[in-house]
């Protein structure tokens, strides 16, 4: 599963680090969304696909 | 009810809104919206200034809006769908904030407001929400039974957290908050929603202005250093700081006096809460009352910048919308059994922060303030129970925000 990310449409709102921390961290400036890794380890497939469909500005990406 | 999906504008027959719920079920939305979430989850009502703006009650429809660049939070275009009188005359004096501009002015607001509230800043602050729980509820059992649970826990919790974060005075509170009750009166006129405007904006400009000259690790010094180095106007950050100390307050508040009033009135729901020491059992749990609750009623107001094709409905350009969270959040193709207060189910989806780029910049902070009462407020009082009866509690329908004024309490 290898995820993307646009930082541009990110608004901050949290729920990717909240559904996913090992994958989706925020910028301590202004909350925008940083990928920690581009592959979701073994395990956390199931949170990247919860941040997906929660993300606001669906800022988050999959490709299978 | 009308025949066709898309009842013209002018026939008259579209339903006031926002309209009364039912009597005796004081968590539901008005049963004709929810009535009508499947079959028009697009439809036309019409509202105190004889327009005729579109209601948006559906779950998949408002997400799909609510992510449309074509609709605008700009209320000072014609035609806008405002709340009410006071907010329309005060619309065009209001500067830019996130809350009446699109991308890409909005996101360079946004982006000022946001760091204080990430989800680890949050996290981090859970031992003071627990601190400041326990106080409040220490003091509440020892004084004398009943007590307004609103009063001694569900105002405190969120007020002292967002003063301690933006850096205003706690004992300001009674006057901000007076006038934030003003500010979310459904019912206020034109001249006491200006008045109380003018009197929250002149408080945050002098507290920017002593911020300025005085900086501490706060919101308001944050905000102050940037009107410092010209990056926004003095104005522009007491918009900035007065959104979010309304937000922080009224939302959060309300939350906690409906959501323990809706727990005492569903005991086998509450032992959920009551026997549980799994974080993530009480984190679904408030996502479930988040959803059930739906206390950001009146709908959130939208204007279409160009034609947008919604299913078999065709809003034109310049239309009002407005997008009725709570129905969503009852939406029987997203939720099974919708009416059912079921704290183990997956909510995740609800709508009660919105969609969106406008989803709710303190969200992280709320989900923490409520599991921290929720997980908490039962455990430490098991006893706690109604000291009246659920037809003598008065629901704050007039406002903006729906929740109790009072909810008396014994143990």
């Amino acid at each position: 599963m290898e995820i993307s990310i646009e930082q541009d449409r990110c608004v901050a709102a949290g729920q990717c680090v909240a559904a996913a921390p090992e994958v989706f961290d925020q910028r301590d400036e202004d909350g925008i969304v940083v990928l920690l890794t581009s592959s979701a380890p073994d395990g956390s497939e199931g949170g990247v696909r919860h941040a997906v469909a929660v993300c606001p500005a669906q800022a988050i990406h999959l490709q299978a | 009810m009308s025949e066709t999906l898309t009842p013209a504008a002018d026939t008259g027959e579209a339903p006031y809104f926002p309209m009364a719920r039912a009597e005796g079920c004081p968590f539901d939305p008005p049963s004709e919206l929810r009535a009508d979430v499947t079959e028009h989850p697009v439809s036309r009502v019409r509202i105190w200034d004889g327009s005729s703006p579109w209601i948006v009650t559906g779950h998949a429809e408002q997400r799909a809006l609510l992510s449309d660049a074509r609709v605008s939070v700009d209320d000072r275009v014609p035609g806008f769908p405002h709340w009410n009188e006071g907010v329309a005359t005060m619309a065009p004096q209001r500067s830019d904030s996130v809350f009446n501009t699109d991308p890409p002015v909005h996101t360079r607001y946004r982006r000022m407001m946001t760091a204080p509230f990430t989800f680890k800043r949050v996290q981090a602050m859970r031992p003071v929400i627990q601190r400041i729980t326990d106080e409040q509820l220490d003091t509440m059992t020892a004084g004398p039974a009943p007590a307004d649970l609103v009063a001694a826990l569900a105002i405190p919790v969120p007020t002292l957290m967002i003063c301690e974060i933006l850096g205003v005075p706690y004992d300001d509170h009674e006057f901000f908050q007076h006038h934030a009750t003003v500010g979310v009166d459904r019912y206020a006129t034109a001249e006491q929603s200006m008045q109380s405007f003018a009197a929250q904006v002149q408080y945050l400009v002098g507290l920017v202005e002593k911020k300025a000259a005085e900086p501490q690790d706060d919101v308001i010094s944050d905000l102050a250093l940037r009107v410092v180095a010209d990056e926004i106007t003095v104005l522009e950050a007491a918009q900035m700081g007065l959104g979010l100390l309304i937000a922080g307050h009224e939302t959060s508040a309300n939350m906690i006096g409906l959501g323990a009033l809706a727990l005492l009135e569903n005991p086998d729901q509450l032992a959920i809460l009551r026997d549980t020491d799994d974080p993530a059992v009480v984190a679904g749990a408030v996502e479930e009352l988040l959803r059930y609750l739906g206390i950001i009623h009146n709908g959130q107001r939208r204007i279409a910048n160009e034609d947008i094709q919604i299913g078999d409905v065709l809003i034109r350009a310049g239309e009002g919308i407005i997008i009725e969270l709570a129905t969503a959040n009852r939406d029987p193709r997203t939720f099974d059994e919708p009416e059912q207060l079921d704290l183990h189910r997956q909510a995740r989806d609800h709508h009660a922060f919105g969609f969106g780029i406008h989803q709710c910049i303190g969200q992280q902070l709320a989900r923490v303030e409520l599991q921290v009462v929720f997980g908490t407020l039962f455990k430490r009082v098991p006893t706690l129970r109604l000291a009246t009866t659920l037809d003598e509690v008065e629901f704050k329908h007039d406002r903006l925000a729906y929740g109790v004024y009072h909810l008396p309490v014994s143990w």
